[in-house]
């Protein structure tokens, strides 16, 4: 395909980030319209602007879409199993404090079958940066219903819609101990690029929650078709609330169209981080 | 900074050297920190918790790191996690935490990362007789995660052996690169008898296989394996910018779909140990040479087994004792060389399982094969064995 250029536009042989993603993996696995790719996207900016040398960088995902962004990262990444990337990540932690680690993984790895190390990790308050990817279902199986799918939400596990309540994420994060706290959404790159870098800087346990569209297995069956459908629905009803005074308000009813979605950085706090008082 | 504690006594040096009166757990322990352990994670277990106890003292004292965690899904991924971060590591468990391992116990064959795996065994299935000994994990330890891959089993008769065998071990996960276990018993473990720990410069770490390239320029081959089936290995933060994924993978490391990629790398990681086993393969033989009935005995039944030996050559009867050090590779060939060399006319099989062993045996020699079994909580004694061979 050839591309029209103007006259005074130049094209660059090489985009800034190429060096950070592995694009001899190209074309990526992800579906159009997808969030996924945004959140890859935003970690490797981050990293550019961390200050701290690609080397000393290293990316664990778990197993489902969400996981797969370790393997698009060009730094020492590591696909682990499903639920256990952060155990993972926490034995490289510990063993090379010098690492600025990140956990990249799905709403279901990190909180259905790997809600016992999640709750752990945090308590501990082991470094580690963890960027959930809520796509509100198991995106890689199919779109069945996970722990942050919104009540109703119809999916091939729940045909007549979800009964079950939804986790709040940055609710739990913070009763469970985490020392950074936020959510932001793949439209709010600016924002959730700086919550990462944040978490870079910052000791112990950090967490952000990013909302991202799932068009493919989530969205068709609720009502957002296309990953645009879900992006206008973030800009309509999204608040910025940063230190947000009551992190039960942080509830989610995507299905509701006069539901309000709270973002922002929420918790930022010192706690010392694991083995420091060894 | 809050002080738990009153001041300790100064630590103990890595290498505790000399002859000291301990139990198996404990030299299991101190056969790790001869190694070199850098990094243990693990879950308290019956009879296996006295291996942790001992290292959350004695590890962090010599740098290393000690985690207690929450359960042994995370203690597996996180002694794995380690690994790709350059430590030797370890966790210690029991049948119930072995089972829970399984998954991640393929991660690590598939990932290539070296691990040790210390199952101190117990009356099972299901919880079973927490507190009494058995021998039943032996085909789990070889079969039990999904898939085909490539394992080593050390099997310690006695604390010095947990010792010895411990180190072994970790020599053996570095070298091929495969996941090992040390499957004691809970009599080995929990007995406690003379162990001589060598002074330093007597045994010697082996170091893993690093690239051969420096970090930055070329792209570094993670999954390119060497003659021997193994490849060199690159740890997170050393600036080679590897991928390591439990998908099938080529030789970058990256996932690829496709069937014949597929069947050569999971063949390789079989053939490591298959190819290797006369190196790996460790066995003790008494009185073997003029005997027409082979024992085949591992772990504390092989003291059973060892005593029945003694009995019946005291009645002059020729019996002997082969006992495999490595359950996984099993001496397959010389029990095969053993049921055709025309002097050998049985095999006896002591164990506690209900012929997990025996059926190894079986297998290879198509022999009689006399079976003394206990389902776990005791073993067979001398007589029992004497007995059954009689009857
Ligand atoms: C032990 C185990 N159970 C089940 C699966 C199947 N599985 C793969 S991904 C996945 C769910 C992923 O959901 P999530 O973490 O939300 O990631 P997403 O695909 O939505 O990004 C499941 C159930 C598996 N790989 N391993
Ligand atoms: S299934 Fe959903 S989460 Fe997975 S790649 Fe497609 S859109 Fe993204
Ligand atoms: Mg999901």
């Amino acid at each position: 395909m050839s591309i029209p250029v103007e006259a005074n536009i130049s094209l660059v042989d090489k985009h800034p980030a190429d060096d950070l993603l592995r694009a001899d993996r190209f074309p990526h696995i992800l579906c159009p319209g997808c969030g996924i790719g945004t959140v890859i996207h935003t970690y490797v900016r981050a990293i550019m602007e961390s200050g701290v040398d690609p080397d000393r960088h290293v990316c664990v995902s778990g197993i489902g879409c969400s996981g797969r962004a370790a393997g698009y990262v060009n730094v020492d990444s590591y696909h682990a199993t499903h639920g256990r990337a952060l155990p993972f990540a926490l034995g490289i932690a510990l063993h090379k404090p010098d690492l600025v680690v990140t956990v990249i993984s799905g709403d279901g790895d990190l909180t259905a079958i790997g809600g016992n190390h999640f709750i752990h990790a945090a308590r501990r308050n082991i470094n580690l940066n963890v960027i959930c990817i809520n796509n509100f279902n198991y995106g890689m199986t199919g779109g069945q219903t996970g722990p942050t799918s919104p009540k109703g939400a119809r999916s091939p596990t729940a045909p007549d819609g979800n009964q079950d309540h939804p986790f709040i994420l940055p609710h739990l994060a913070h009763a469970i101990g985490a020392s950074f706290v936020s959510r932001w959404t793949v439209l709010h790159v600016r924002q959730f690029q700086e919550a990462v870098l944040r978490m870079m800087e910052k000791d112990g346990f950090c967490f952000t929650e990013v909302l991202a569209p799932c068009p493919t297995s989530f969205g068709r069956p609720n009502n957002f078709a296309q990953g645009l459908h879900e992006m206008e629905m973030y800009r309509d009803r999204c608040h910025i609330e940063n230190g947000v005074s009551r992190m039960s308000d942080l509830q989610i009813d995507i299905m509701d169209p006069d539901w309000p979605i709270i973002v922002g950085n929420f918790v930022d706090v010192e706690r010392g981080s694991y083995g420091e008082h060894a | 900074m809050v002080k738990l504690h009153a001041a300790r006594p100064p630590p103990t040096p890595r290498l505790l050297s000399g002859a000291r009166f301990m139990q198996g757990d404990h030299a299991c322990a101190e056969g790790a920190l001869a190694a070199g352990l850098d990094f243990f994670a693990g879950y308290p277990i019956t009879p296996s918790t006295e291996v942790a106890e001992r290292l959350s003292d004695r590890l962090p004292a010599v740098g290393g790191r000690f985690v207690q965690m929450e359960d042994e899904l995370g203690s597996i991924a996180a002694i794995i996690g380690a690994s790709a971060a350059g430590a030797r590591s370890l966790t210690a468990t029991s049948g119930p935490g072995f089972s829970l391992m399984m998954e991640n116990i393929g991660l690590a064959a598939m990932m290539e990362l070296p691990i040790v795996v210390v199952n101190v065994q117990r009356a099972s299935p299901s919880t079973g007789l927490p507190t009494m000994v058995g021998q039943s994990d032996i085909l789990q330890a070889r079969w039990g995660s999904h898939g085909d891959y490539g394992v080593i089993a050390y099997c310690p008769d006695s604390p010095q052996e947990c010792f010895d065998l411990t180190f072994e071990a970790f020599n053996a996960a570095d070298r091929y690169r495969v996941p090992v276990f040390v499957l004691m018993d809970e009599v080995v473990g929990h007995m406690a008898e003379r162990v001589v720990i060598p002074e330093p410069g007597i045994l010697s770490i082996r170091v893993r296989k690093g690239p051969r390239q420096p970090p930055g320029k070329e792209p570094f081959l993670s999954y390119a394996p060497d003659d021997d089936l193994v490849p060199p290995i690159a740890h997170a933060g050393e600036g080679y910018k590897v991928h390591m994924t439990g998908l099938t993978h080529d030789e970058r490391g990256y996932p690829i779909t496709d069937a014949g990629v597929h069947h050569k790398l999971v063949t390789r990681l079989v053939d490591k140990v298959r190819k290797h086993a006369d190196q790996i393969l460790m066995t003790e033989e008494f009185m073997l040479d003029d005997a027409d009935t082979v024992l085949l005995a591992i772990g504390c039944t092989s003291r059973s087994a060892r005593h029945a030996v003694r009995m019946a050559r005291a009645q002059g009867r020729h019996w002997g004792l082969l006992r495999p050090k490595t359950v996984w590779p099993f001496p397959s060939d010389r029990v095969r060389e053993l049921a055709a060399s025309g002097r050998v006319r049985q095999f006896v099989v002591p164990e506690i399982s209900l012929g997990q062993l025996r059926r190894e045996v079986e297998r290879l020699t198509r022999m009689p094969v006399i079976n003394i079994t206990h389902a776990g909580g005791a073993m067979p004694t001398p007589e029992q064995i004497l007995e059954a061979v009689e009857s």
